[in-house]
């Protein structure tokens, strides 16, 4: 009898001891679980999404496969890149002209991907430069910035580049309050309530993607933060947070959270479109660079445009409103059905979300509680379909999962949060480390997301990774949605400062037409060298051009003589491969200036101007062939006004040894 | 007895412990896209006429002399940086002779279709070995490597 109860006692403690075995016993054990399995991807196998993310200071856009985290490249965009000779080589250099000349870097934030009805279509993706203020467009079947136009009467061109469901527009406000370029900007700064405006820059986008600034919105000196279009029942409408509606121009830390609300503005640019047709704009003086890759010759074109039509939405008064949003609202996020806007007041302790068909009411019935310098300002209840209480501290984005769900970044309590678009109850929430900024949900700013993975981008990663001095990466965390509690996958490093991202499935983009080489025959680069019986070189006084080829494994001509100190010598390499993979690259001793990479079919031109008698040399960087290492040449440089011919040879000596 | 009832509860517990971790390997990525790279079989290798879709080629009893000046076009652009018009090797072998040793099935396959013969073709192999550069695909269309054929055909003396 003992016994038996002995026997029952051991058996109950066992199966107990069992349960509480397998139990996770702390987070790094929930994180162990399956995780890896969702994050493998085995060799030669292809990630599910391409992942496009900000380089943030970096002022480049870096490509990442989901669910992997796996770098796959590092588009060279704002920033010259001189692994690639982007910004070094002749072709490339216009892309970087500005009205302030050439810049060889900027600050990229928030990339945003082309849409069709409202859908991700992987044409493009658009980028910012917030230092001076760009925005780029990137070709996705080359992987490569297409363009890059300047916006003027701009500061710090943060709200920026979002795009309207068709792409018609991609949008660009200004952050800093700043005189219009059109004005006289010299003038003391503590007149900045009487003479600094803020410009709101709506580019048209056409159907080869060609941007162009349809009209600018004058309105007055806040700072405009983040932006969304309005999609399918609010398409027509675009959405944009702003701070500093108290105007200060010192000390903002203190001085632009004095009010307990500033505003989401609501843009009517449909009106906007019809007083343009009217003729109610206003072409005012300005300067600007548009540059554009050729793809014919393979060479980026700058052009400096002279005017910009100029609505003044403080004097028509209904193209822009006011919605009182609490405390500095960073994130303007509009769900997937048009209906809900979010705005992420980052000093509030609650997520606003204002409805769009309570806000056409409101403006139809005037429920205005006043007007912010001629802006009609809504009524906040008005205008709100309701507020998630109590949901972290320091809300700054929210992204949607397209099942009802929106998921908000907490930067002060580093964490996610999420809830439901319609009963506004947080559901779950999953920490970040540490201090997240924007997060990522495939197409989760679009009509349709692709809700399986999200992906939080941290603005702090302390202890995350293997120290490496002072300065240490930042990373990326990807997360699993598909069940009700987000599950923590994997964490991975990203290059400069990941702002936003943008993804969409892998076969969206691997199929739309990869360009894998370019066709020789196309090829219309005023220097180009089809095949190596038209290489030559050519002087024109102290200018001298090198029509060069390259095919695995040599240059052709690889011995050049009679160049002589103080040449401006320009390399123009054509490389005659006609197949995948198989760029050559291009270095001469002592050039100061970089690399060039030149992809199968490409003409690129590398100007050096040797200062030092004597012999150089050139290669190729990228390794080729077998015979690679032996794919290189010389150059005899003589003194000024030497008498040695200009020869050129592959194969023979010149001039004839005897 | 009681030793034999011990165990088998450890068991139990060990098995099924066990069990619930494995449960867990599902395959999340299954949807991605595979790409396997395919087997090399030579065994139906013609080395006559290699391998592309170059089956039979009409050769004139003459020379179509219009054809082989745009083959040269073609050629000085595409070709003539690696292959000399001699016997002399440069990166590739000389063209001297190629038509005479060579089908024009298997000369038009082998420049439009490189990588597959250069896997199968025991001669191509030997070659590589002397040149140790894989000819490269340079994307010629039918039209232009038929051109080339009459442009070696020329230079190895056909009028």
């Amino acid at each position: 009898m003992k016994n038996r109860f002995l026997k029952a006692i051991f058996v109950i403690a066992l199966i107990f001891a069992f349960f509480a075995s397998c139990k996770p016993k702390n987070s790094s054990n929930a994180v162990s679980g399956d995780a890896a399995s969702k994050v493998y991807v085995a060799p030669g196998k292809y990630d599910e999404f391409y992942n496009f993310v900000s380089g943030g200071f970096s002022g480049q856009m870096s490509v990442y496969g989901l669910p992997s985290g796996r770098m796959l490249k590092v588009i060279p965009v704002f920033s010259v890149d001189p692994e690639s000779g982007w910004g070094f080589s002749e072709e490339t250099k216009p892309m970087l002209n500005t009205s302030h000349g050439f810049i060889p870097w900027d600050d990229a934030h928030h990339p945003e991907m082309s849409q069709t009805n409202g859908e991700v279509d992987g044409r493009w993706v658009f980028i910012n430069g917030n230092n001076t203020p760009r925005i780029a467009r990137l070709d996705l079947k080359r992987f490569k910035t297409a363009e890059i136009i300047e916006l003027p009467n701009s500061a710090g061109n943060h709200s920026s580049p979002f795009i309207t469901e068709n792409t018609e527009y991609v949008v660009a406000g200004t952050r800093f309050g700043v005189p219009g370029d059109y004005e006289d900007g010299d003038v003391p700064i503590n007149t900045y309530k009487e003479n600094y405006k803020a410009h709101i820059s709506f580019v048209k986008v056409g159907k080869e993607g060609e941007m162009d600034i349809a009209f600018q919105l004058r309105l007055p000196a806040v700072n405009f933060d983040l932006s969304h279009a309005g999609k399918g029942k609010s398409h027509g409408w675009f959405f944009f947070s702003c701070y500093n509606s108290e105007q200060a121009n010192t000390l903002l830390e203190v001085n632009a959270s004095q009010k307990d609300k500033d505003f989401i503005m609501a843009v009517n640019w449909k009106k906007a479109e019809e007083y343009i047709k009217d003729g109610k704009g206003k072409k005012e003086k300005a300067k600007y660079a548009h540059n554009y890759w050729d793809e014919k010759t393979h060479s980026a074109v700058s052009e400096m445009k002279e005017d910009v039509l100029v609505l003044d939405a403080m004097e028509l008064k209904d193209i822009c409103y006011m919605i009182p949003c609490p405390k500095s609202p960073h994130g303007c996020d509009v769900d997937p059905s048009g209906e809900y806007i979010a705005g992420s007041g980052k000093l509030a302790a609650l997520i606003p979300v204002f409805s769009y068909t309570k806000m056409l009411a409101a403006i139809d019935k005037k429920t205005y509680e006043g007007d912010y310098n001629g802006i009609p300002v809504l009524k906040y209840d008005a205008v709100l379909h309701g507020e998630v209480q109590k949901p972290g501290l320091g809300p700054l984005h929210t992204e949607f999962d397209g099942k009802g769900n929106a998921y908000t970044t907490m930067f002060v309590s580093s964490e996610i949060v999420k809830w439901d678009i319609k009963t506004l109850k947080v559901l779950d929430r999953v920490p970040t480390y540490y201090s997240v900024g924007h997060l990522m949900i495939p197409g989760g700013d679009s009509k349709k997301p692709f809700g399986k993975y999200m992906v939080a981008y941290n603005k702090i990663t302390k202890d995350r990774y293997l120290p490496t001095g002072p300065e240490l990466t930042q990373s990326a965390q990807l997360y699993d949605i598909t069940g009700d509690k987000m599950q923590l996958l994997l964490d991975f490093p990203t290059i400069g400062e990941p702002h936003y991202a943008q993804a969409a499935p892998a076969d969206l983009i691997r199929n739309n037409g990869q360009v894998k080489f370019y066709k020789i025959e196309e090829n219309q680069h005023p220097y180009v060298t089809k095949g190596e019986k038209e290489s030559k070189v050519v002087r024109n006084g102290n200018q001298v051009h090198v029509y060069m080829t390259s095919t695995r494994s040599h240059f052709a001509p690889d011995n050049i003589e009679g160049i002589r100190v103080g040449d401006e010598v320009y390399f123009h390499i054509t490389n005659l491969e006609q197949d995948w993979d198989v760029p050559h690259g291009f270095s001469v001793k002592g050039a100061k200036t970089a690399e060039l990479l030149i992809m199968p079919g490409e003409t690129s031109t590398l100007k050096w101007i040797p200062e030092k008698v004597g012999t150089s040399v050139f290669y190729c960087t990228d390794f080729c062939s077998a015979l690679h290492q032996e794919m290189q040449g010389y150059v005899r440089v003589s003194p000024k006004g030497s008498a040695t011919p200009l020869t050129y040879s592959v194969g023979t000596n010149m001039p004839a040894v005897k | 007895m009681n030793r034999l009832f011990l165990l088998a509860i450890l068991f139990v517990f060990i098995i099924s412990c066990g069990k619930s971790k494995t449960e867990r390997g599902e395959n999340f990525t299954g949807s991605s896209s595979v790409e396997e790279s395919s087997e090399i079989d030579a065994s139906s290798y013609d080395p006559k006429r290699g391998e592309g879709k170059h089956t039979n080629v009409e050769l004139g009893a003459t020379l179509d002399q219009s054809m082989a000046t745009k083959g040269e076009e073609v050629a000085g652009v595409k070709c003539t940086s690696c292959h000399k018009m001699t016997d002399e090797r440069l990166v590739g072998p000389g063209w001297k002779g190629v038509t005479e040793r060579r089908t024009p099935e298997w000369i038009m396959n082998f420049i439009t279709n490189p990588d597959p013969m250069i896997d199968k073709d025991p001669e191509l192999q030997a070659q590589l070995e002397l040149c140790l550069v894989r000819m490269p695909n340079q994307s010629l269309s039918d039209t232009e490597a038929r051109e080339i054929v009459e442009y070696m055909r020329k230079n190895d003396g056909v009028k």
